[in-house]
């Protein structure tokens, strides 16, 4: 399979490919980050959380188009905007949904996958009742097209660079946010001992409709992300959810950077193979390396240490 | 009689009657055929959510893939259906007569090795409870003897069914492809397209439906049965009583994959197709709530779930298509908030104590029971 590519070709190969999927990597951790902290942290199973991701899509594209109509001066930074937009809409729908539902379920974590399961079907209706049942795309400002040339060979498109030093900047503000600051430090105090944590002042309530919403408005930027590099429609989030549940599980529930780095391994992998194979026989032997690894490591790549 | 009062309590026996009495006798003399072949293909998910009951009600194993045994057991069908229906004189415009058409369009020459012995209708009977069994047992013993389970083994069990479905579609010379094995015509040389064979098949359906509810009534109730329920409450008390729990967890996960494999060939037989769109992520969930609405816990009420989940399904995505995704999500949350037992569970809680209510009191008035009356807390009059 490699006899027909030189070596020169075959490293631009890599490279390209390991390009793609660095963009692919970048959706799966913006994504991943969400479910991290809501599966990782809370035990939530959030069935939905591709839902609250193509929310965020959907505000990109009323924002872009709202630009493109009244303040098309403007056009080049809607993208800004937008993305807090989509941050506020998702986080709020979560925390909504956090208080209407979860939190009667917390004692019961597979019971939240059935609820958010119906909650995903009623939110897919719902956009396709609102925006339609077609797929919608967002027009890119000018200076997202083209690409940049870094050698003959190698071309990288300047929207994929954008959405990766976005994934990078968010990935540092949630690290910072959930180690370094004080709320941080609650919500791992509720996670690894509510009783404990709320005996000490914590209002384990409150903390919990904050991460939830948190994790729901991360989702939502993703999705932001998400349309520079595909087009939304109503079902667009299901296509995701498995490979992220897999990324958070593969990586070890409750870390952060075990969800980078499986994020990284998967999205890496799959489109490596995919230059050499067809497309759906590239994400079935990727899904099997990663289920065959969870098999003889059940806690994935990086497990919390602890008592239980 | 005896047997009977064992096998099941007085509310039980009602059950398995009135079920007994509908699926035997008053929907086939009620509904056309048309209908009645509708009923036939919701049964198929009835044998779903009865190992459902068993796997995730009593061992709490929730399995997020038995669309993938119910595949299995539906393909294994169907593939011998397939070559019975590509016989050379059926396929003689094909550039090679003999093997079935979407193997012909994809450029397949001869038949794969693996479709081989699907010729035996016996291999194929053999296979549809084997193969799910075998893979089940496969993934049982990898997840359950390092004790991964709840929503982990949720989590993976969706993965292979996400893997299986995209495996289909991916090797289409093979499988089918998306749309998977159609224009399925006999078996053993009987035509199963025409009415009177429908019929045929649905009552052979109930009778395996009703063999199935038997197993499962009879693992409920022996020891088996109530160590499954101990150790969904205890698992760890279980195992430090000497019970091997990974054991018994892969025997309710390979019972519940052989009852859905049993389905899924049934499927394929009543319904004359079988595809993907049966195997994956979104099928596998839609089993699981026909379970949970019925009642996680109730055989009968698993039955009763799959059939009238199915039947609101149809009724309304026919009448109001925006509707039923509403409704379904909103049905869903309402089961899982408010009735986590199911239908059977408002039916165990709110309607038998009234009919017990009520039988007790006509009973009083006619004299025989009169301390019980008055410690149900009857209304002194």
């Amino acid at each position: 399979m490699f006899g027909d590519y030189s070596i020169g070709d075959l490293g631009s190969i890599f490279v390209m490919q390991g390009f793609a999927g660095l963009i692919l990597f970048s959706v799966y951790v913006l994504m991943a980050l969400g479910l991290a902290i809501i599966f990782g942290q809370m035990g939530v199973i959030n069935m939905a959380h591709g839902e609250f991701m193509i929310l965020g899509a959907y505000v990109t594209w009323m924002t872009s188009n709202v630009f493109q109509s009244y303040l098309p001066g403007l056009f080049s930074g809607y993208f800004f905007l937008a993305m807090i937009l989509a941050f506020f809409a998702s986080g709020a729908l979560g925390m909504l949904v956090e208080w209407a539902l979860i939190r009667h379920l917390y004692k019961r974590p597979l019971d939240t996958l059935l609820a958010t399961w119906g909650l995903s079907l009623i939110l897919q209706q719902t956009y396709r009742s609102v925006f339609g049942a077609r797929e919608v795309g967002v027009e890119l400002p000018q200076w997202m097209l083209g690409s940049l040339k870094v050698t003959d060979s190698i071309e990288v498109p300047i929207n994929g660079v954008f959405v990766m030093c976005l994934t990078v900047l968010i990935t540092v503000m949630v690290a910072y946010v959930l180690y370094k600051s004080r709320w941080g430090r609650q919500v791992r105090a509720v996670v690894q001992n509510r009783i404990m944590a709320g005996a000490v002042g914590i209002n384990t309530e409150k903390v919990d409709r904050y991460t939830f919403g948190l994790g729901c408005g991360i989702a939502g930027v993703a999705g932001s992300a998400f349309t520079m590099i595909g087009s939304t429609g109503p079902t667009s989030g299901q296509l995701y959810i498995v490979d992220t549940f897999l990324v958070v599980v593969f990586g070890g529930a409750a870390s952060l950077l075990g969800t980078i780095a499986s994020a990284f391994s998967i999205s890496q992998t799959q489109s490596t193979l995919e230059f050499f194979m067809s497309g759906s026989m590239a994400k079935v032997l990727t899904l099997l390396a990663v289920v065959g690894i969870l098999m003889l490591r059940p806690q994935g790549l990086f497990a919390l240490k602890v008592r239980k | 009689m005896i047997i009977t009062s064992r096998f099941f309590n007085r509310s039980e026996l009602i059950g398995f009657i009135a079920l007994a009495a509908i699926l035997f006798v008053i929907l086939p003399l009620s509904l056309d055929v048309f209908r009645l072949n509708l009923v036939a293909k919701y049964l198929t998910y009835a044998f779903v959510a009865i190992g459902l009951v068993l796997c995730w009600g009593y061992g709490g194993i929730l399995s997020l893939g038995q669309g993938v045994f119910f595949g299995l057991g539906g393909y294994c069908m169907a593939m011998f259906l397939k070559l019975e229906a590509s016989s050379v004189e059926n396929t003689k415009i094909q550039s090679t007569p003999g093997i079935p058409d979407f193997m012909d369009w994809n450029q397949i020459t001869s038949l794969p090795l693996f479709w081989q012995p699907f010729h035996s209708l016996t291999f194929t009977i053999a296979a549809i409870i084997l193969v799910p069994g075998l893979f089940a047992l496969i993934i049982g013993t990898a997840m359950f003897k390092r004790r991964v389970g709840g929503t982990y083994f949720a989590i993976i069990t969706q993965a292979v069914a996400a893997i299986l479905t995209i495996l289909i579609v991916g090797q289409q010379g093979y499988t089918g492809g998306i749309n998977g094995m159609t224009d399925l015509r006999t078996l053993k040389g009987w035509d199963i397209r025409p009415d009177h064979a429908k019929i045929v098949l649905y009552f052979v359906e109930v009778v395996l439906l009703f063999a199935c509810i038997g197993i499962a009534q009879f693992i409920r109730l022996t020891k088996l049965g109530r160590i499954l329920v101990a150790m969904r409450e205890q698992e760890d008390r279980v195992r430090f009583s000497g019970y091997s729990v990974a054991n018994f967890k892969i025997f309710a996960f390979c019972m519940a994959a052989i009852f859905a494999a049993i389905g899924g060939a049934m499927f394929a037989l009543n319904v004359g197709f079988m595809s993907p769109s049966f195997v994956g992520i979104v099928p596998s969930i839609e089993m699981v709530i026909y379970t949970a609405v019925g009642g996680r816990m109730s055989i009968f009420g698993a039955v009763w779930g799959s059939l009238l989940v199915n039947f609101a399904k149809t009724g309304l995505s026919e009448s109001f298509p925006q509707l039923w995704l509403f409704g379904l999500g909103a049905l869903f949350i309402a089961v899982v908030l408010a009735f986590p037992n199911g239908l059977s569970g408002i039916w165990a809680d709110y309607v038998q104590p009234r009919i017990d209510r009520l039988l007790a009191s006509r009973k009083s008035k006619s004299g025989g029971w009169a301390d019980n009356s008055v410690a149900d807390g009857a209304p002194a009059e």
